[in-house]
């Protein structure tokens, strides 16, 4: 579903990506782990058409980046750490605007659907510069999902939430997760990670270093010694 | 594992023609600002005092008679709009930025054009709504009358070219820190031809001269207006990409 060789990225004389390799079947959870600075956020802009890179080769669902974005964009969901939602219009407004943007058929009962989903129907007319930095969150996945997209990209959606936050949050996500969907998630909240994810990628100074299956480590500890080992031999 | 492979029960929505898909996405943008407008009344509450402010200055600070006052108010409604405009320009891309809402708009599958002329529109109808309040309130402070069928033509003409460079400009300017002082220092200078034709012709109609000498101040906003927006049609997509 989504294939990267040898991606280059620089921001000026600064090289960010260096050479990364990466494949991700359809239908499954990769979680990109990495310390601050790695290039995980820089990596997942590449691959949400946000970014151009330097070199390399990007596909996704079968499209090449940056040829073939707006068809890759089609097929794609995005919720990063900001919720990309308007302030001054209500949860239903905002979900109605991002679904004219995608040309959502049958927009209205679909809007009900991913309001109920995300728990919010109940506050769907109230603005979203009133809710929780959680409740932003969960509309902003659901912004992501309005479109039904095959594969969705997480860049740390759990920053800034409390626990009960992203309590509710892992409950909506591994929702989205299963409807068979390929997800990346980049995150630095490891036991969150193992909860959710089905591979664990170990993103370090612009490359993949080092990658395991969940089933190779059953434990959230045996998950931590693989990430801390991986960043140290780097 | 922790997930179960259900198919996903629906498929991504087919895109229409390219053509109405780039409309359908530009009226979405177009609304989403007057309905976020509507609620906030940010951006035309800031653009309308300060209008407001800028010609009752003028007003008290320059004491006319009345070939003066033909003589002063085109220069004196183009600074008004030009300054009252980059306020809304500025506010306009920054709630675009302030929860990330830019790379929401980037992310929809549409021809990134569509957001430009759907902000433009945006920006273009709050620059009008601020007009029409000013002209009347101008008329009555400089008892002068405004409303010239010819005078109104330049002042669409010159709204148009400056709001498609300033929106251009206002979103190469909110991707930096100091994007409140940047855009003026960006947009000023491009759009010297444009307050040039604007004031010429503006004066030119105010002082009852021939259609014939103003012609090609016309002209020239004209061109000017064509030019720009071809341009943002062909750069916006640069502008807007890492």
């Amino acid at each position: 579903m989504i294939t990267v060789k040898k991606l280059v990225k620089r921001f000026g004389p600064k090289t960010v990506l260096r050479g990364l390799d990466f494949e991700v079947e359809a239908g499954e959870f990769v979680a990109l782990l990495g310390p601050n600075g790695a290039g995980k956020t820089t990596f997942l802009r590449i691959l949400a058409s946000l970014s151009r890179p330097a070199m390399g080769e990007v596909r996704i669902a079968g499209y090449h980046l940056p040829g073939q974005a707006a068809a890759v964009r089609r097929r794609l969901g995005v919720v990063s750490h900001l919720p990309l939602l308007y302030g001054d219009l209500t949860a239903e407004e905002n979900l109605r605007f991002y679904g004219r943007m995608y040309a959502v058929t049958e927009l209205e009962p679909r809007i009900r659907e991913v309001l109920e989903m995300v728990g919010l129907h109940p506050r769907r007319r109230d603005l979203v510069r009133t809710f929780s930095r959680g409740m932003q969150q969960r509309l902003a996945i659901g912004r992501a999902v309005l479109h039904d997209p095959e594969v969705m990209l997480f860049d740390e959606p759990h920053t800034g939430l409390d626990q009960d936050a992203c309590v509710m949050l892992d409950t909506v996500l591994g929702e989205v997760a299963a409807r068979g969907r390929t997800v990346v998630m980049t995150s630095h909240d490891l036991a969150r990670a193992a909860d959710l994810a089905s591979r664990f990628d170990v993103l370090s100074r612009g490359t993949i270093v080092a990658s395991i299956r969940w089933d190779e480590m059953d434990t959230t500890d045996n998950l931590l010694a693989f990430y801390r080992r991986a960043v140290e031999e780097t | 594992m922790k997930r179960n492979d259900v198919k996903r029960n629906s498929q991504p929505a087919t895109p229409n023609s390219p053509l109405a898909n780039f409309f359908r996405a530009l009226w979405a943008v177009v609304w989403k600002d007057l309905s976020a407008e509507w609620r906030s009344r940010e951006l035309l509450t800031a653009m309308l005092v300060f209008a407001l402010l800028v010609i009752l200055i003028f007003n008290f600070a320059l004491e006319l008679d009345a070939r003066a006052r033909a003589s002063v108010t085109a220069g004196v409604l183009w600074v008004t709009f030009a300054f009252a405009g980059t306020l809304g320009l500025n506010r306009s891309m920054a709630t675009e930025k302030d929860r990330g809402c830019l790379d929401g708009l980037l992310l929809a599958p549409v021809d990134r054009s569509a957001i430009y002329f759907g902000k433009a529109v945006g920006n273009l109808i709050f620059m009008f709504v601020v007009e029409v309040i000013v002209l009347p309130v101008y008329s009555v402070l400089y008892n002068i009358n405004l409303f010239r069928p010819g005078l109104l033509l330049v002042i669409l003409l010159g709204s148009i070219g400056y709001v498609a460079v300033g929106t251009l400009l206002s979103t190469m300017a909110v991707q930096a820190r100091t994007r409140d002082i940047l855009l003026p220092i960006l947009l000023f200078p491009l759009v010297v031809p444009v307050m040039i034709a604007a004031v010429k012709a503006s004066g030119g109609f105010l002082q009852n001269l021939a259609w014939a000498e103003v012609n090609a101040w016309l002209n020239i906003l004209v061109v000017y207006d064509i030019i720009f927006i071809a341009i943002a049609f062909m750069f916006f997509d640069y502008v807007v990409e890492e």
